[in-house]
């Protein structure tokens, strides 16, 4: 049923784009009902942030003398790049576990035209977006903040998609494999909560215990902040760019073949 | 009909055991005098007086909405009044609702378990909130478990239980405090056959025993079979109240003459040229219901005056033909 | 009408003394600890996994911002950046805690598995049903708060024999939050006002001096902190942990006793409401 678009088709069936995008549009037309809410906190939570640690407790730091950089042009692209994690992470834990057991979305969605592949890609079309969405509002209050002091800046949104897509993959091949909710309870607190606060987000890795620091370097987290960072900033390195890119993009599309596989296993075996 | 099935467990039918509810000089169980429940605007039990005496089996029946539920949600002190009096065990619901639910065993119409809980915890802690030492608990949850067969269930959550087991355990966690009185209501709804005469037998051996029972029910056969008195309710008043007997003898007739005439047929037509011959005839879209004191002597009357009906039926005029006559045949909502 | 009119005659406990809640028992309250006992009897992974929250935010405030920072000035007296967090940490995380348990969880019995209308045909009254909730709030939360002052003594960050007082508080502050909470959570329609939640507990997390002391804010933005229950908690522990005890620690308390009293009351009323239709 759910073959690659290839194969070929006797009766006029939806292309594998326009399958795609029946998907996608799903996860819009649910969003109706809560965009609200959402768009109040996308918009709060950067103020309250960057007020917060950004110009109270860079207050504190820039008294130290620690930092080279004035705090808030060092936290802020931080946190732009940890919340397109915390985003991407939120709409593919429970949304996803709920498609396929509680709500079974998926299968409703299986019984049409759209094979797993459609489904698979529409969703994640849909955390893109909303991470993306996420990023854009945190980058204007960035900006208003006077964080933002160069036009590379707008570079930075589509690296924080790709950085807040480099944990969605991955999360709904976690979300498909594992059948259970207490799982996710562990991710957030023993992997999202930790790279969070360790990640070069809140300051450089380098203050780190030198074990600690390679494995903060391996954490997609870490290119997302250092690459938003850089750009926010304008003085990122092209070289450091590409590999920062490619990184992350390893982390999306080593998660999306993981995700189609166990996504295959649960909606194609268990119907 | 079932109740000839039923007759088979309970050989005495419950109404002879009527002997203990008047020997008892107790106040009444439940006393209520133009007891009245709103919810807004909206009236849902208007005015109702009732006594329960001890030990007696007492019933409600009417159509959807009636204002049963209201009522037992009332008696079970988990609502209160909005006027009238109510007096339960002989206390006021109002200020001494804890006393008098450590005495009352419930079954509401929904189940309410507890489904972060196993089938067993769910009794257990039930208990507990009844003041039981955990041993008492232990052992009355191995006991209720077992008479409602879900010994094998124990250790199961409670969620993927069917819906039937699911009422076995809600019935079983009523009778966790040996209760006084027992407020069960729609407590059969869902069950198999199996476990609603298994049911009605251990009713009738807590009434044997001075438990005083108080139900609602659907099932006409059930109140036969178990009520001494019931109340038939409609609107949130009572249309009827008395022993099932009495309601059969005041409301119907002895037995039921069923009259079919075919698919086709007019039954109007068949039922002008019955005319006179019986106290009642209700005419519905596939037959005739000839109420009468003699059905087999109706039915030759019947052939007497040159019909043919294509079956005849003769049955004992039940609850269900009271209860119809009452609440009229048309879904109420 | 005050609990000693019940018939059972059941001591009523301190609480229902001092708020009348109506036929409150003690012991019919700690039946709903037991309760919550049996639940988590299977989940304690979960309870314990719990503690590495605020854990890790120690941690990295001390190997991170801490070292950014160096130390503080309050009331004249030099801290370790560090010695000023945790015990704001810890005053956070005992609100975070007693709302989490007040709010999602409640709300979940409340509305989705009836779990208190089984429970109130049975002896027990909502004021029971309220005060075993919360005591049971308190008493996960008494764990963690242990567990972190237990890192704090072996990070040395804790400066005072005042600290001994540290666990009450902790309790106090639970108490006060979890209260509201329950009381907060009677109101709600649907999951989307936990939203609200959010963006209360949020900026008071932020801004209630966790990271940073009073004298940085302008000072009409001071009065506003001054105002928040989770100020009066941040600023109770730390000046426990610090010993920088004065007579500002009444008013703390008292905020914080006042607050849970008022919601504990507001609670047991509107569970009344809610359950018993
Ligand atoms: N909590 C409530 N709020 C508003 N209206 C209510 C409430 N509970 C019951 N009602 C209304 O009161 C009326 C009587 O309801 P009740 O549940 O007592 O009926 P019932 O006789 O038990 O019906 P059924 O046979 O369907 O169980 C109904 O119209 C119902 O909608
Ligand atoms: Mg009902």
């Amino acid at each position: 049923m759910a073959q690659a678009p290839a194969v070929v088709q006797p009766r006029k069936v939806p292309s594998a784009w326009s399958r795609t995008c029946a998907s996608l549009g799903f996860w819009a037309f649910q969003y109706r009902r809560t965009w609200r809410g959402t768009v109040v906190s996308s918009i709060l939570t950067p103020v309250l942030f960057l007020a917060a640690m950004g110009i109270g407790l860079g207050t504190l730091v820039d008294e130290g003398g620690r930092l080279g950089d004035e705090y808030l042009l060092f936290l802020a692209p931080g946190l732009l790049a940890a919340t397109a994690m915390q985003t991407a992470t939120f709409e593919s834990m429970y949304p996803v576990m709920g498609a396929i057991k509680w709500v079974r979305t998926y299968h409703a969605m299986l019984a049409t035209p759209l094979g797993v592949g459609n489904i698979l890609g529409g969703h994640l079309l849909w955390v893109a977006f909303r991470v993306t969405t996420t990023a854009a509002i945190y980058l204007v209050v960035i900006a208003l903040f006077g964080a933002a002091p160069s036009l590379l800046a707008l570079l930075a949104l589509p690296a924080a998609t790709l950085c807040g897509m480099a944990f969605a993959a991955p999360i709904f091949a976690f979300a498909a494999g594992y059948d259970s909710p207490a799982g996710f309870a562990a991710l957030e607190r023993f992997v999202i909560v930790p790279m969070f606060l360790f990640s070069g987000t809140f300051f450089p890795v380098s203050q780190l215990p030198e074990a600690l620091q390679w494995v903060a370097y391996a954490t997609p987290l870490w290119h997302g902040v250092d690459l938003c960072r850089g750009l926010v900033q304008g003085t990122q390195e092209l070289a450091d760019a590409l590999m920062h890119v490619g990184y992350l993009s390893l982390w999306v599309g080593g998660g999306v073949v993981a995700a189609n596989y166990f996504f295959r296993r649960r909606l194609e075996a268990t119907g | 009909m079932s109740t000839a099935e039923s007759g088979r467990q309970l050989s005495v039918p419950l109404a002879s055991v009527e002997a203990v509810a008047t020997d008892s000089a107790d106040p009444p169980l439940v006393h209520a005098r133009g007891l009245t429940k709103r919810f807004g605007e909206f009236t849902a039990v208007d005015g109702i007086d009732v006594d329960v005496a001890r030990g007696e089996a007492f019933g409600f029946l009417g159509p959807n909405g009636a204002g049963k539920s209201s009522t037992m949600r009332m008696i079970g002190c988990v609502s209160p009044p909005t006027e009238g009096t109510l007096r339960i065990l002989g206390r006021d619901p109002r200020t001494e609702g804890p006393a008098i639910r450590a005495r009352l065993g419930v079954v509401p119409q929904q189940d309410t378990l507890d489904t972060e809980l196993s089938v067993r915890e769910n009794l257990l802690i039930y208990g507990r909130y009844f003041g039981m030492s955990r041993a008492a608990v232990r052992d009355k949850t191995d006991e209720l478990l077992e008479f409602v067969q879900l010994s094998d269930r124990a250790k199961d959550k409670v969620e993927p239980l069917s819906g039937g087991m699911k009422r076995r355990l809600t019935i079983a966690r009523s009778l966790i405090n040996d209760p006084e009185m027992l407020l069960l209501d729609e407590p059969t709804t869902g069950l198999d056959p199996q476990a609603r005469h298994s049911l009605w037998d251990r009713l009738f051996r807590l009434k044997q025993r001075g438990v005083t029972l108080v139900l609602t029910t659907h099932y006409m056969d059930e109140a036969e079979q178990l009520c001494d008195r019931l109340v038939v309710m409609d609107k949130g008043r009572f249309a009827a109240e008395g022993s099932p007997r009495e309601l059969i003898a005041t409301y119907s007739t002895r037995e039921v003459l069923e009259l079919r005439f075919g698919a086709d047929a007019d039954n109007k037509v068949y039922a002008d040229k019955l005319e006179g011959l019986v106290d009642r005839i209700e005419v519905l879209p596939d037959r005739l219901l000839l109420y009468t004191d003699d059905g087999d002597g109706s039915a030759a009357a019947v052939y007497d005056r040159g019909l043919r009906p294509v079956s005849t039926l003769v049955r004992r005029s039940t609850l269900e033909d009271v209860f119809l006559r009452l609440t009229g045949r048309t879904l109420v909502d | 009408m005050s609990a000693t009119l019940h018939p059972d005659r059941e001591s009523a406990t301190l609480l229902a003394r001092i708020v009348p809640l109506r036929g409150t028992s003690a012991r019919r309250a700690s039946l709903m600890v037991e309760r919550s006992l049996m639940v988590y009897r299977r989940g304690w992974v979960i309870i314990v996994s719990g503690f590495f929250e605020p854990l890790f935010y120690l941690l990295s405030i001390g190997v991170g911002i801490g070292a950014l920072v160096g130390s503080v000035t309050v009331d004249g007296t030099v801290l370790e950046y560090t010695a000023f967090v945790a015990p704001a940490l810890l005053a956070s995380s005992a609100m975070n805690g007693a709302v989490y348990d007040s709010t999602f969880n409640i709300f979940f019995k409340l509305k989705y598995a009836k779990t208190y209308d089984a429970i109130l045909s049975t002896p027990m009254s909502p004021g029971d049903v309220a005060a075993g909730e919360i005591c049971w709030a308190l008493l996960r939360g008494l764990i963690y708060s242990t567990a972190f002052l237990v890192v704090m003594l072996a990070l040395g960050l804790v400066g005072s024999p005042w600290a001994v007082l540290v666990l009450p508080a902790a309790v106090l502050i639970g108490f006060g939050f979890a209260a509201v909470g329950v009381a907060a959570t009677t109101y709600m329609r649907g999951w989307q006002d936990f939203e609200f939640v959010q963006l209360i507990v949020l900026p008071m997390f932020l801004f209630a001096t966790t990271f940073y002391p009073l004298s940085t804010y302008p000072s009409a933005l001071q009065a506003v902190v001054v105002c928040t229950p989770l100020y009066h908690a941040v600023e109770l522990i730390r000046d426990l942990t610090t010993g920088l005890v004065d007579g500002t620690l009444t008013i703390h308390v008292a905020y914080l006793a006042v607050m849970g009293l008022i919601g504990l009351r507001v609670a047991a009323g509107r569970l009344e409401k809610l359950l018993l239709t």
